[in-house]
């Protein structure tokens, strides 16, 4: 690994992304809006528009970073820059690295924007510290995008790979507590929930969002995260193969 | 010593056998066109020689060592049949980002080989199709490889681009590299220094175009080529 040919990569991918301002506005003010619909929808109920609002904010990230990232890297894999790339003096890592320092900066200016609007604008209360949603909000993007990068190994096409999103962030996200709290799911479903690393991303972020106290349960939520992200990565650079049929 | 030795080389693609067994030698300092109808195996000989092709048997040496190894990573050029290139890049920033990722300059010396110092700011996308080749041409020419690997550089350039792109190639290899290019255009043949003919998968013969000429009495490559075909069946 080199860090210049990472910070190369970094800027390769913000200059593409610089490509495109209707895709940047799209990632930062869709978010804006859900959560303002979220507030109008619950006027009547502050406490529950607090509840899901807050935890909203943190998984945005994580949505919009898994397909912008499936389906960056499918046309990598598509156009044959990423067999040009395996033929340079770039580790699978330079790749990766720059990837998601690139995605982890749109995060930021994502996160901090929906941010500004919930906690400024539309009155949304959270116990614990709004830095720290922000923080886990980036965290999640970071998921986010390691999830996408494998999934664009099993897409062929680009309509493949937005199908991905339904199948593999949807139950996850249906999973998580958001909807039913963990502690009502049926057994086997609590089971399944377990093995989704949003679940322990959810929980972290809602520990924030609730005050429920930053303590053991919290740092055993931030390790999985961090294990699920690294076991992502590594499964998405198996993916990335020099070598061809 | 050869700066590529191919030996037996085996290629599947699923159900089809694209090469059965090739074998061949490819000098440094000369210019070797490798020919042959599309469909002949081209392309996938030279993804074997870079190293990303899956072989099922024989060997690829590059310089000496086998072919894809990361230490050859820095000293051979290749371009793909499409452009590999990105779309949504000016010519200047993919030139930039491959540059960067070599670890070497001659940026704007690559952009001006190729003819296209008047589009180095224009989005890649929105170049025609014979530009768009020679952006992904210009990002070989980085750095001074030793082995340059070139799959059909010249399609759909104008005469007298072609001619200048002939040139440079030639200057590379007089710099002591070796430029293996691919062509499916019999006319370009003669301005290489040897050929390697491919059919089937096969290699139908190999020398200089004058020996392919002489050895089959035709007047211009693209009769040798029949001839050899003929011979062979």
């Amino acid at each position: 690994m080199t860090p210049r040919v990472t910070f190369a990569t970094a800027a390769r991918v913000l200059t593409q992304l610089r490509r495109d301002p209707r895709t940047i506005v799209l990632i930062v003010f869709v978010p804006c809006l859900l959560v303002a619909l979220l507030r109008f929808l619950f006027d009547a109920q502050p406490q529950v528009f607090d509840r899901v609002g807050g935890v909203m904010l943190g998984l945005f990230p994580f949505i919009t970073m898994f397909i912008v990232t499936s389906i960056t890297m499918l046309r990598e894999r598509v156009t044959g820059t990423l067999e040009r790339l395996m033929t340079l003096p770039l580790a699978k890592l330079d790749l990766l690295l720059g990837y998601a320092i690139a995605f982890a900066l749109l995060a930021v200016v994502q996160a901090t924007v929906v941010s500004l609007l919930a906690f400024g604008l539309l009155d949304l209360h959270v116990h614990g510290s709004k830095v720290a949603v922000v923080a886990l909000a980036v965290g999640n993007a970071v998921l986010g995008m390691a999830l996408g990068l494998f999934a664009s190994a099993f897409a062929r096409t680009e309509f493949q790979a937005v199908q991905f999103m339904p199948a593999i962030v949807f139950p996850q996200i249906l999973l998580s507590g958001l909807f039913v709290a963990r502690a009502q799911m049926a057994g086997w479903l609590r089971a399944i929930s377990d093995a989704f690393p949003l679940t322990y991303a959810y929980d972290a972020l809602s520990r924030v969002t609730e005050g429920r106290g930053l303590g053991a349960w919290f740092a055993f939520d931030l390790v999985v995260t961090i294990g699920a992200t690294l076991l992502a990565l590594a499964l998405g650079a198996a993916t990335l193969r020099r070598r061809t049929a | 010593m050869a700066a590529i030795e191919v030996k037996d080389l085996r290629v599947v693609r699923g159900e089809r056998v694209v090469l059965p067994g090739l074998s061949a030698e490819i000098a440094a300092g000369r210019v070797t066109g490798l020919l042959g109808p599309s469909g002949s195996g081209k392309s996938t000989l030279m993804r074997a020689i870079v190293g990303v092709q899956i072989v099922a048997g024989g060997s690829v040496r590059v310089l000496g060592e086998p072919a894809g190894s990361p230490s050859l990573r820095s000293r051979v050029a290749y371009i793909t049949q499409a452009p590999s290139v990105y779309a949504d890049l000016t010519v200047r920033e993919n030139l930039r980002y491959f540059a960067r990722v070599l670890g070497v300059g001659g940026v704007d010396r690559a952009i001006e080989t190729v003819g296209l110092e008047s589009h180095a700011d224009a989005v890649v996308d929105r170049l025609s199709g014979g530009q768009k080749a020679r952006a992904s041409l210009a990002t070989a020419l980085l750095g001074t490889p030793d082995v340059l690997v070139l799959d059909e550089p010249t399609v759909g350039q104008d005469p007298l681009l072609r001619r200048e792109l002939w040139d440079e190639f030639r200057a590379l290899a007089e710099g002591g590299a070796a430029v293996l290019v691919s062509s499916h255009v019999m006319d370009e043949a003669d301005r290489c220094d040897e050929l390697l003919l491919l059919r089937d998968g096969d290699l139908l013969s190999t020398g200089t175009p004058a020996e392919l000429r002489e050895r089959t009495h035709a007047r211009d490559l693209d009769e040798a080529f029949l001839r050899l075909v003929e011979e062979a069946a």
